[in-house]
């Protein structure tokens, strides 16, 4: 919504600066969000400094100019002045600009061949003086305002643009936010002027609002305006159109527009003479057509509100007119249309067929219903003013009346809200200038809601008003108590924050990526869930919930790649989609690794497999409270994965899987490894598992270590051995460590040898060589047993 | 002198003479080996009459622990003068790069997130949080918001289904819903997050963050939503006073509304929070609205309170001189290790915010 200072004295006479208007308006909640010049013929010109002139190569008379017009780049134009010179102040035509003396508007020329970016003027040019020999030369003092338009803004009056919140539609009006300033105390509203006019016709057409179901219109109010001459508008309404950032169109158009804006109601003007019999307001009927004033054509569905004639469709009700009975230059006789049409059905319409118009986002948040009349004699007024004719009687179709909204306010509820004391006189007071009456009846106020207010609906609405208008500079600050009854973090939530940093602390970059992803990616990872589409994404390469952490992870990680990173390691915690529901959705830690391929490096470093990614998994899990002895570790994984390079970590029941880990498969990426971690899961069987950090025994006795050898199967997991010398005697069993895996030389092909180092140690007594033997015995029995094993010799 | 102590006095020159180890070493054992001088002459020990025994072996005891203490002194002065000699040539340049260690980094939105729970911590919030996907009654309907209603243009919304009844949050404020339905009041409680809306640009992206707060108490009023936010702000930037304008504004949830601007200056192109003439909005708030309670089963006769939301990726950007949003999702490994925290720099309150 813009509006100007002077145009705002039409409604309040108030002594108060522009600046300070400016203030008090953020400080009621009318947010002013730009403040710029008016627009004339002399703004564009800029004061600029001629840094550099060298020769036109192919003009003995005209000078290439290196000119600083304030911004980071020098413009270069051609300048025929003979005072044309280096460090010379003078006034500069950007491109796009007009000169005032013959016109011209200026476009990026070649001047014999060299380009000029705008030109340099001479007083006449500018028609300051006559003087037009040479451009203007100005004194050392506008050094400092290069850049800045030379001519001030003569009354300083600027376009105020403020941004209206949705539930204030009367301030879409100048009106509105007189009266807001009003009952600020700035100033006085001034009574709207009514300049008799007669009312000598009459009204000739027939208008008739239909019974539908979900009318949108309950209001219809017309005047027919004839003999009238149509024309360009006089200067003061065209400077107002022009500062709303309007096109002014003709007399009869500027003028509803006017209205519009002065009183925010809204009119539409129809040439009399193009309406076929009558007008009947209806619901329109699938596949109506209407040709409409944005030179769109639109096909209506069933129900939406138009204003139609015999012949058909001639504009949708608040939203738009049509073509057909548009008024033009010539057009003698006017039907002028002042009514009020539903906000929520009008805004249906105008989504469904992706319509924005002024009406439209006035009737949307709710047009005074009582202003009909009152737009109608503005209107009719300025017209006969302007255009001269006739004015009918006014016809108002009714068929719903507006029914007055009074609250019982309990004042009380004004101090208990903000926590200061105002006193009932005040409040009734700012109530009151701003157009609410108000009478006691009891402990309460009874509030008239005015007509113009359809966003007040109950007590804390009024609370609101006052404390807005008193300013929220009156609220006291209550120093907060610290005081905690609750933990901050629930037992998930902690998991969640010691994931991140402990993944962080093995080397990873936490990243944060979009929680959508591109489809042809997802389907690599999304295994056997659904695909989860946005209806209207921002992108196609953006239209699906990710059901994995890896695709995003992985096109990053490549375009670090392109940008020249090779060694990474990238991490995200968050979501991933397992359906369209709220709550579908579990919380992965996923961390991805890569090596970059570089022959040299190679050699150097250790190379990355995946034993390194299961350390990072392994160990973040211990961090998040999981023993060794609780997991299992499987060889099956999703097909994401390499087949042969991948596994995943269970609860020893099975019953929980807390990670999948391994390398990404490699039709999807080149050698790159990844670890996924289910937090829910985890989190999870820690709470059923909860346990006691068990007290520690220390066993002063010897231990021995023993070293066994055994010959399987190539197919026999490690882990198999583990299981089944662990499986002896916990109590004596203190470490198992794996220390050679061979296959090769000296082996059958179908076997590998693996080494082993068991720690033997007992908490009650020093083993001696009897024990140690039958120790060793036993590990070798069980393992033979359990993984049909033989023992190398 | 015995042809013994001749031996004895022979060794002790050829100990105090030798100058390698391997050649002490085989002194040695010809001295204290099985069949060396001393063990030799020990067996003599038999023959002797009783009476000098006693004499004899104290004697030889004692010849035994001189030559083992001078064999220990030279094979000391011998090993040490070997160590010297390689310590001299083992200089290396101490200026050659250390080993690679691999720390990684938090990402600057985590690291807000955990200030703002710090701070929050110490006067009484506990964190909730709810799913990315809400339904309409949560994310518009419960939150005072109805449908074809113009304060919807506020959010553009991605939607999952045709007739717009999933979709993803447009604000965090569905927490408060949620939380509010599953609990009885008092509620004191902060929800960061996710938060969606179909926006791109040079200051917008599709996915943001917001923090949102929400306390409902008998008697809560808008001091204490000033005094809370002023305490926040103030520990968040980490600085002793600060200016703050609330603006009236609207929001449907909340009634009155406002929307919070925080006073601040330029300085050498940076952005100094808490002095200067220039104003910044950073977060909107305002008294949960009666509708809003309602709808969450709260009788508003008896409990009030306040609702705020803020930006968390914005706070980062202020707090922390980082200008572009969208770089915030780019995964750039520079920009990472840049803004990135080190992981050990958890923020706490006794320890503080940040280094």
């Amino acid at each position: 919504m813009k509006f100007t200072k002077d145009w705002l004295s039409d409604h309040l006479k108030t002594k108060k600066s522009e600046e300070q208007i400016i203030e008090k308006l953020n400080g009621i909640g009318l947010e002013v969000e730009k403040v710029e010049p008016i627009q004339n013929e002399f703004s564009d010109f800029i004061t600029a400094k001629i840094l550099k002139t060298n020769k036109h190569p192919n003009a003995d008379r005209l000078k290439l100019c290196d000119v600083d017009i304030g911004g980071k780049e020098t413009v270069k134009v051609v300048c025929g002045a003979p005072n044309a010179r280096e460090g010379l102040l003078t006034i500069y035509a950007p491109p796009g600009s007009t000169i005032p003396k013959n016109r011209m508007k200026l476009e990026v020329s070649k001047i014999r061949g060299e380009t000029s970016v705008g030109m340099l003027c001479s007083e006449s040019e500018l028609k300051l003086s006559e003087e037009s020999e040479g451009i203007i030369e100005l004194d050392q003092k506008y050094n400092s305002k290069i850049g800045k338009p030379y001519f001030k803004n003569k009354d300083n009056n600027n376009i105020i643009e403020l941004s209206i919140t949705p539930n204030r539609p009367d301030c879409l009006g100048i009106r509105g936010i007189a009266r807001d300033l009003f009952a600020s105390g700035f100033g006085d509203l001034k009574e709207i002027k009514e300049k008799k006019f007669k009312q000598t016709l009459k009204h000739s057409l027939k208008i008739k609002i239909e019974k539908n179901k979900n009318q949108a219109c309950s209001i219809f109010g017309s005047c027919c305006i004839k003999n009238i001459t149509n024309r360009e508008s006089p200067s003061w309404l065209k400077e107002r159109i022009l500062a709303l950032g309007l096109r002014p169109i003709s007399a009869v158009v500027d003028i509803t527009n006017y209205v519009m804006f002065d009183l925010n109601r809204p009119l539409h003007a129809y040439d009399l003479d193009k309406i076929k019999n009558s007008i009947i307001v209806r619901n329109s009927k699938k596949g109506e057509k209407l040709n409409a004033l944005d030179n769109n054509t639109y096909i209506l569905k069933d129900n939406m509100c138009v204003i139609s004639d015999a012949e058909g469709v001639l504009g949708l009700g608040g939203i738009i007119g049509g073509a057909r009975s548009g008024t033009e230059l010539d057009t003698k006789n006017i039907l002028i249309e002042s009514a009020y049409f539903d906000p929520s059905i009008t805004r249906k319409t105008a989504k469904e067929l992706d319509i924005n118009s002024d009406a439209k986002y006035r009737f949307e948040r709710g047009i005074d219903p009582h202003s009909v009349k009152e737009g109608l004699k503005m209107a009719a007024q300025l017209i006969v003013n302007i255009c001269g004719g006739h004015v009918s009687n006014f016809d108002i179709q009714e068929t719903k009346k507006f029914k007055e909204k009074i609250i019982n306010f309990d004042s009380k509820l004004v101090s208990s809200t903000i926590g200061i004391n105002v006193k009932e006189k005040d409040i009734i007071k700012i109530l009151n200038k701003l157009g609410f009456d108000s009478k006691k009846k009891g402990k309460y106020l009874k509030i008239k809601i005015p007509s113009w207010r359809p966003d007040i609906y109950g007590e804390i609405d009024l609370v609101e008003e006052v404390i807005r208008i008193l300013g929220f500079d009156n609220i006291k600050s209550i120093e907060p108590e610290k005081v905690r009854l609750k933990p901050t973090l629930n037992f998930y939530q902690k998991h969640f924050h010691l994931a991140q940093r402990s993944v962080a602390s093995k080397g990873y970059y936490e990243t944060i990526t979009w929680s959508f992803s591109d489809e042809k990616i997802n389907n690599n990872f999304k295994e056997n869930l659904e695909t989860i589409r946005i209806i209207n994404p921002i992108s196609s390469d953006l239209g699906v919930l990710r059901n994995s952490l890896y695709p995003n992870l992985i096109y990053y990680m490549e375009k670090n790649l392109n940008r020249g990173f090779g060694n990474q390691s990238l991490f995200e915690i968050g979501p991933v989609f397992t359906g369209k529901n709220p709550g579908d959705q579990i919380t992965v830690v996923c961390g991805i690794k890569r090596q970059y391929q570089n022959e040299e490096d190679y050699k150097k470093n250790d190379h990355l497999d995946v034993f390194e990614i299961k350390k990072d998994l392994i160990q973040t899990l211990v961090e998040l409270g999981l023993e060794k002895d609780e997991i299992l570790v499987e060889d099956k994984s999703p097909a994401y994965y390499h087949p042969g390079i991948s596994g995943s970590v269970f609860s020893k029941d099975r019953k929980y899987l807390f990670a999948y880990f391994g390398q990404i498969h490699p039709k999807i990426t080149n050698v790159s490894y990844g670890f996924e971690i289910f937090l829910e899961n985890l989190v999870n069987f820690k709470n059923k598992n909860k346990k006691n950090k068990e007290s520690l025994l220390l066993s002063d006795y010897q231990k021995s270590d023993r070293d066994f050898a055994f010959l399987v199967n190539k197919n026999i997991k490690a882990q198999l051995l583990v299981d089944a010398i662990q499986s002896i005697d916990k109590s004596l069993i203190k470490k198992i460590k794996i220390f050679d895996v061979y296959e090769g030389k000296n082996i059958p092909s179908d076997k590998k040898s693996i080494a082993l180092k068991v720690t033997i140690q007992s908490d009650h007594k020093t083993l001696n060589e009897n024990d140690l033997s039958d120790i060793s015995k036993r590990i070798i029995k069980s393992v033979e047993e359990k993984t049909s094993a033989k023992l190398r010799s | 002198m015995s042809e013994f102590e001749k031996k004895i006095a022979e060794y002790k020159s050829k100990i105090k003479s030798s100058s390698k180890i391997e050649e002490i070493d085989l002194l040695r054992s010809e001295v204290f080996g099985k069949n060396g001088i001393i063990n030799l002459e020990f067996k003599k020990l038999v023959e002797l009459p009783l009476e000098e025994k006693k004499s004899f072996a104290a004697n030889l005891n004692k010849i035994k622990q001189e030559l083992q203490d001078i064999y220990k002194t030279k094979s000391t002065e011998i090993l040490d003068k070997d160590i010297i000699e390689k310590v001299e040539k083992e200089k290396i340049d101490i200026t050659l790069p250390e080993k690679e260690f691999k720390i990684g980094k938090v990402h600057p939105v985590s690291q807000v997130i955990d200030e703002i729970s710090c701070i929050f911590s110490e006067i009484g919030f506990s964190v909730e949080e709810g799913p990315d996907v809400e339904n309409e009654y949560n994310n518009f309907t419960a939150l005072n918001t109805p449908e074809n209603h113009p304060a919807k243009d506020m959010h553009d919304t991605f939607y999952l289904d045709k007739d717009m009844k999933t979709m993803l949050r447009t604000h965090t404020s569905p927490v408060q819903v949620r939380t509010m339905l599953k609990g009885k009041p008092p509620f004191k409680i902060i929800a960061p997050g996710r938060t969606y809306r179909s926006d791109s640009d040079q200051t917008h992206t599709p996915m943001f963050h917001q923090l949102e707060g929400l306390h409902i108490d008998k008697g809560i009023n808008m001091g204490h939503l000033k005094g809370c936010l002023n305490y926040f702000i103030k520990e968040f930037f980490e600085v002793n006073k600060i200016k703050m304008r609330f603006r009236p504004s609207h929001f449907p949830f909340t009634e009155p509304s406002a929307e919070v601007d925080i006073g601040y200056r330029m300085e050498n192109n940076k952005i100094i929070i808490g002095e200067g003439d220039k104003w910044l909005e950073i977060l909107g708030c305002g008294m949960v609205h009666p509708n809003v309670l309602k709808n969450c089963k709260v009788d508003s006769k008896k409990f009030q309170g306040f609702a705020f939301g803020i930006g968390i990726d914005r706070l980062a950007m202020l707090k922390y001189g980082i200008n572009d949003l969208r770089s915030f999702f780019e995964c750039d490994y520079r920009w990472l290790n840049h803004y990135g925290f080190d992981p050990l720099d958890v923020p706490t309150n006794y320890r503080g915010l940040s280094r």
